[in-house]
């Protein structure tokens, strides 16, 4: 009992002291921070202003404008992404040699997992406020009020994916070199889905993409939240759990793959 | 001028056997606008059915942009490929040797320059290969690679000019957003007299991306559109002289501070 107290207090200390030195790190350099918020909303930015002409194409119907449904989008990038933005600060640790001094000093390896995850968290926190705030500056109006709640949750998970995922390959690769790895199977996942228009609109062979992709799930459940008719929500929680699970186990992984590599 | 001509011969190589060397540079630029022109024209597609829209297909509408996002890759890949020079100390060795600085340039600019052509070519024979017609015809094709080739050149020149000007590669990376949102606040996904967004009109409408975007767009869409091609033309032009123009000025300046 005694020790498996002192090895949850180790993973604790571990998980604390990883999340507080990445956050201070991100925070404390310009040259991180800001491109993982400028991005985002240059995407709310550009895809509102330029392209609120398509809610008159016919069969684009939805309450809370286009300014609503890009949120969403965006939200959900800036979950993804910050997962993957933190997975590039754990490359940037093995090429520094500090990721490897932390696993010779770490009495719980598995912290150090959950530690990057807290970032991931933290740094995500921040960029969604932010966005949230330029949206409702922009005249987004959420017609579910506090309904809309369910949308973070699912955020939350995406975010916990994300960074599952990058952290995986960063631990298997350990090289910031890594980062096309960790970022365009993300990116293809977001913008194959439907972004700009409903699914319903799409057509094509994005269409048949985008029916099958699990970030489809995510948009229709998150915009359905927003207008308070949420519709699939088993499905992208189910997905987005799925997502999890299946990258927490990648992340171990990785990190026996690190522990090995010497 | 013998002597001249090569210097930038023999740094010209170099720059070229860089870029060569250095996948990370070349795949990106050719990938991303590759993935983006076919995500656009997929997921945009119903915005063809608005009323005014001036094609009937995305693919050629969007076309133009792919060779300006390649542009981009192309300051940033020279701005950090110079930076880089700086810091190493390769420039400060090469400020004890005749070499002048517009030479310097010059030759650094031809990685970019030979990647620019691979790009040009590349992105045009995906369009077409797509189903995409340029509509000014062969001559317009070959104004169209000619003009994004100037576009990729002038972008890498405004790249060097701030890799003098900081010494840094990371300032150079840092800087990347801000040009990114200079595509992003432009006309690149919706024609300007589509764009509902007044404020966003007005930001489109004074920023020289769209310019450049409608110049290469009204080859694809048009054919023979005399201003557009003039405005394009002349801000590749202002571009070419601050751009280069001052990165060689400001060369001055760093070569004698070493």
């Amino acid at each position: 009992m005694l020790r498996r107290t002192r090895a949850g207090g180790s993973f604790i200390a571990v998980a604390r002291g990883v999340a507080w030195r990445n956050l201070h790190n991100h925070f404390s350099h310009p040259m991180y921070f800001v491109p993982s918020l400028v991005f985002p909303l240059l995407f709310f930015t550009a895809f509102t202003g330029a392209l609120g002409a398509l809610t008159n194409v016919r069969g684009f119907d939805f309450e809370a404008g286009y300014e609503g449904f890009q949120y969403v989008f965006v939200l959900i990038q800036t979950a993804a992404f910050g997962g993957v933005f933190t997975g590039f600060a754990i490359a940037r640790d093995f090429e520094t040699g500090f990721a490897r001094r932390l696993l010779l000093a770490a009495p719980n390896r598995k912290g150090i997992i959950a530690g990057y995850a807290i970032a991931a968290l933290g740094r995500w926190v921040f960029t969604a406020v932010i966005v949230t705030g330029v949206a409702f500056a922009a005249g987004m109006t959420v017609p579910a009020g506090p309904g809309v709640l369910p949308l973070y949750a699912l955020a939350l998970l995406i975010n916990g994916a994300g960074i599952l995922f990058a952290s995986g390959v960063a631990m298997r690769l350990r090289t910031v070199q890594a980062g096309p790895l960790m970022q365009t199977p993300v990116f293809l996942a977001l913008f194959l889905a439907p972004v700009y228009v409903p699914l319903a609109v799409l057509e094509g062979w994005i269409h048949s993409i985008a029916r099958y992709n699990p970030v489809t799930a995510f948009l229709e459940a998150g915009r359905g939240f927003l207008v308070g008719r949420p519709s699939g929500v088993g499905l992208a929680f189910g997905l987005a759990v799925a997502l999890l699970l299946a990258f927490g186990v990648w992340a171990l992984r990785g990190l026996r793959n690190a522990e090995t590599s010497g | 001028m013998r002597e001249f001509t090569r210097q930038v011969s023999v740094l010209g190589r170099r720059s070229i056997v860089r870029t060569l060397r250095q996948p990370a540079s070349i795949v990106p630029a050719l990938l991303f606008p590759l993935i983006l022109l076919a995500v656009n024209a997929g997921g945009l597609r119903s915005a063809t059915d608005l009323e005014g829209f001036p094609s009937e297909s995305f693919l050629d509408f969007a076309l133009g942009f792919a060779f300006l996002q390649g542009a981009v890759f192309a300051t940033v890949n020279c701005g950090t490929d110079l930076a880089r020079d700086i810091q190493t100390g390769f420039l400060n060795r090469l400020a004890l040797t005749p070499v002048r600085g517009v030479a310097l340039i010059l030759g650094q600019l031809a990685g970019v320059a030979a990647l620019a052509v691979v790009q040009a070519l590349v992105f045009l024979g995906a369009g077409l290969a797509a189903g995409a017609s340029v509509r000014a015809g062969i001559a317009g094709a070959l104004v169209l690679l000619i003009l994004s080739f100037l576009v990729s050149v002038a972008f890498a020149g405004v790249g060097a000019l701030l890799a003098v000007r900081t010494g840094s590669g990371e300032a150079i990376q840092g800087l990347f957003p801000l040009v990114f949102a200079g595509l992003f606040l432009s006309s690149m996904n919706m024609p300007r007299n589509l764009i509902e967004a007044d404020w966003f009109r007005a930001i489109a409408t004074i920023n020289p991306v769209s310019y450049l975007i409608e110049g290469l767009r009204s080859l694809i869409l048009e054919g023979w559109n005399a201003l557009a091609l003039l405005l394009s033309f002349g801000i590749v032009a202002a571009l070419i002289l601050v751009g280069i123009g001052g990165a060689i000025l400001a060369l001055r300046t760093r070569l004698a501070r070493v």
